[in-house]
């Protein structure tokens, strides 16, 4: 349901600033959300002066370098440093997008960081997905078929295999579908850009002998069609992929299902 | 053993509009619904604007007044404006429906044309109203 206020008990209040000893040209000042679940207060904004002479290029550096250095309680997910686990999907500057792929140098003045949008927050920077992980296990993201198993592998033409383009590179980080607009209003029941991108990944290939149930499962008022292609799922992706599109493609396809 | 949901850690819900930088796809999105519904609008008021004139000539001469009084024409500029701006939305959609126009730098582009042009032929309705005498500023 659209609620365009935050519930009383998100409403984010001010917090801590943590000065750097000295400003210096290079000094970056992050405004970062802050949710202690064991403290039964409201979540914070809490502000950090870092120098960026002190730490790496990408944000996740100064994340990293704030935990090591100012403040240990800082809580948010990271792995690969290297936009391939999805880990550190997170809200910088009023965009969903990998901390470890985003300079700092591209963006001015303050940087606001925050957990992935409309998200139950576990603690920090930390949202809970198990719902988005849900979504996605219920498309049924692998090959169906209905003829034997081959005794070598499944074989493709190099065209068939182009459809997959574009489609498979998804990491699941979660930043498209939190950052639709019908995903934060209905997240319940529509299924967000991420597993309908992934649903039109297993539509496209040509192995896959399911597309008719396919299809049909996902005929429904708000699983797919509450997509009104506002597009901040493709705007915002950090692998460049273009979720919009793909459902348009699974829009396309519904009509000659039979 | 299941936690009853007292037992369960408070969640807190992240902000999302209060933090969004928005794209012009994302605020064309919302215009298109918002000058949609202004249409509904526009329409009742076509609707009432026939009521009056089959309820004889004083009361389609009451509403003849008030909708050509300065802030009945600002109305009417309103409703022709979401009306003009919905229809250019409107041929987005149909271009998006043949599966074309997603790239983001596309859109952007789409977006910003159909806004520009919905404003145009607004100006352009209301300057052959004006230029043939059909409406003037009494």
């Amino acid at each position: 349901m659209v609620e365009l206020t935050l519930p009383r008990d998100s409403k984010v209040k001010a917090g801590k600033r943590y000065k750097a000893a000295k400003k210096t040209k290079t000094t970056r000042t992050y405004k970062i959300y802050r949710f202690d679940p064991d403290s039964g207060e409201n979540p914070r904004w809490d502000t950090y002066e870092v120098d960026s002479a002190d730490h790496g290029p990408m944000l996740l550096d100064s994340l990293i370098h704030i935990k090591n250095n100012v403040d240990s309680t800082l809580a948010f997910r990271r792995s690969c440093r290297e936009g391939i686990c999805g880990s550190c999907a997170m809200n910088i500057g009023g965009r969903n997008t990998l901390a470890c792929t985003k300079g700092h140098d591209e963006f001015k003045g303050d940087i606001t960081i925050a957990p992935l949008p409309h998200m139950p927050v576990v603690k920090d920077l930390i949202p809970d997905l198990s719902g988005f992980y849900n979504q996605y296990a219920s498309i049924e993201p692998w090959l169906e078929s209905k003829t034997p198993d081959p005794e070598q592998e499944r074989l493709q033409t190099p065209a068939n295999r182009d459809k997959l383009d574009g489609l498979y590179e998804c990491i699941l980080c979660a930043c498209c579908s939190t950052s639709c607009p019908s995903y934060w209003w209905n997240q319940d029941k529509y299924l967000g850009p991420a597993a309908l991108l992934q649903a039109y990944r297993w539509l496209a290939d040509s192995r896959d002998e399911n597309t008719t149930a396919r299809l049909e499962a996902l005929e429904d008022p708000f699983k797919l069609y509450r997509c009104h292609t506002i597009m901040n799922c493709a705007q915002v992706c950090p692998k460049g992929l273009n979720p919009a599109k793909a459902i348009a493609e699974i829009k396309k396809m519904m009509p000659a299902k039979g | 053993m299941s936690q009853t949901p007292s037992q369960l850690p408070r969640r807190p819900l992240s902000p999302h509009l209060q933090i969004w930088r928005w794209h012009i796809t994302m605020f064309s999105s919302i215009m298109h619904r918002v000058t949609g519904s202004a249409s509904v609008a526009g329409a009742i008021l076509i609707a009432a604007w026939l009521v009056a004139l089959a309820m004889g000539r004083e009361a389609y001469t009451c509403f003849l007044t008030l909708a050509s009084s300065p802030l009945g024409l600002l109305v009417w500029f309103g409703l022709s404006l979401a009306g003009f701006v919905h229809l250019t939305g409107g041929l987005r959609h149909l271009i998006w429906d043949t599966g074309t126009g997603f790239e983001p730098k596309k859109a952007d582009q789409i977006a910003l044309w159909t806004m520009i042009l919905g404003v145009v032929l607004t100006l352009a309705f209301w300057a052959v109203l004006f230029a043939t005498g059909k409406v003037t500023l009494s």
